[in-house]
């Protein structure tokens, strides 16, 4: 899609705030390999990794052919600092126990889903197919998350307290999903990007009854929220993340195989 | 007269050999001129690692076949779907042991039954919606109780 300097610049950086999503959660899913609770499970997780870091490369090629400065989605991932990702702090937190990555996944998901719908409406087309395609896979992960929310929720005492334990630590970190700044409103306004507030009251309908079902507390919207992600603001534990992801491309610049 | 769509019939999928490229629904769209083929393919899932592979033995295929240039390009929209799969791949994934997928699948909740691959009862379960590869999920036969793996309606 042709589009005006200005314009290209902020479809670049739109484009690098979700592959950066993808690319970090993918990651912390990754992490299960060789250790999920049972073997099926390890395979979804690591299934659902996989779904996650493909759309990142999608979206890393398209930011390259966009900045159109030689950088490939290669340098994108690998050669960025910690201040220059703009993922959202919900993905990058630490793995936690299986609960945990349960609870961030499920909430992650069911954004996905809804955020993913509408950007296949973009009157970008690339954009638009990457979208198409992502959702599709965004789909059977909020399936397979809601039914571990339930049965987790659900299930034992103690399932149901690390559920609502790690819901509780994980809840500040997911009201930044809805909050648009000027990037996304310029790209609302020219039909490429997301109405992100628009999404919020179905996001809230899927949570909330899927906590019900799960015999989960909802917790309230009074607390604090962190802020800043798309700014380039990070916890401490993107630093980690990065140092380990990037570490072979750092010492060994170029390296392919 | 033989054509490059012909070449890439014989062009295997990397995963599972016993269907080709062309019957998958990868292979898109082919332009040739005299000197040059342009071969268009679409991935199956965005993370599909096969996509290398699969582009290699298209490129290799085609310069065995006598063909001096060959171009690649990958296409994302319309998205890749299972209903893109022939017939006659449905048939050959089945016998390899792989449950083929289910047609018009729009819906992927739909309960559509799936045949066990062994015994062919329709009295199968869902054990897990993720395999071996993005594509398959796998199932449990409730009559021979035998474990299958079952190609993904999307």
């Amino acid at each position: 899609m042709k589009l005006t300097k200005k314009l290209s610049k902020q479809v670049f950086v739109y484009l690098l705030r979700h592959a950066d999503d993808r690319l970090v959660l993918g990651h912390r899913l990754s992490e299960w390999c060789g250790h999920a609770p049972m073997m099926e499970e390890d395979l979804a997780l690591a299934n659902i990794a996989l779904d996650l870091i493909g759309q990142a490369t999608l979206l890393y090629k398209l930011a390259a052919e966009t900045e159109n400065c030689g950088r490939t989605e290669d340098d994108l991932a690998f050669l960025r600092d910690p201040s220059e990702f703009r993922n959202l702090q919900l993905v990058e937190q630490p793995k936690g126990d299986f609960a945990y990555t349960i609870a961030r996944q499920f909430l992650f998901d069911a954004y996905d889903v809804l955020f993913l719908d509408e950007l296949s409406l973009s009157t970008h087309p690339e954009l638009a197919g990457i979208a198409a395609k992502a959702l599709k896979e965004a789909q059977y992960h909020l399936r397979h998350t809601q039914q571990w929310m339930m049965r987790l929720g659900d299930g034992t005492v103690e399932s149901h307290r690390r559920l609502q334990d790690a819901v509780e630590d994980i809840w500040r970190f997911s009201g930044e999903l809805f909050v648009p700044d000027n990037f996304d409103q310029t790209l609302v306004a020219e039909r490429i990007g997301v109405d992100l507030e628009s999404l919020r009251p179905s996001w809230q309908e899927t949570v909330s009854e899927t906590f019900r079902e799960a015999t989960l507390d909802l917790p309230g919207d009074e607390q604090y929220f962190a802020s800043g992600s798309r700014g380039g603001y990070h916890t401490e534990h993107l630093g980690f993340l990065l140092a380990e992801m990037q570490v072979l491309q750092r010492t060994h610049p170029g390296a392919t195989w | 007269m033989v054509s490059a769509w012909d070449y890439l019939c014989s062009v295997p999928d990397p995963e599972i050999p016993v269907v080709d490229v062309v019957s998958m629904g990868i292979v898109r769209e082919i332009e040739e001129s005299p000197e040059c083929v342009t071969v268009t393919i679409t991935p199956t899932y965005s993370g599909c690692p096969a996509m290398a592979e699969i582009e290699n033995s298209i490129r290799e295929a085609l310069y065995e076949a006598g063909y001096s240039q060959v171009e690649m390009r990958t296409k994302i929209a319309p998205v890749w779907t299972t209903d893109w799969i022939t017939d006659e791949a449905r048939e050959k994934l089945r016998t390899y042991g792989i449950a083929p997928p289910e047609r018009r699948c729009a819906s992927v909740n739909a309960k559509n039954s799936v045949n066990c691959t062994f015994c062919g009862s329709d009295k199968t379960r869902l054990k897990s919606e993720f395999g071996s590869t993005p594509c398959k999920a796998l199932r449990v036969c409730q009559n021979c109780l035998q474990p299958f793996e079952h190609f993904k309606c999307i």
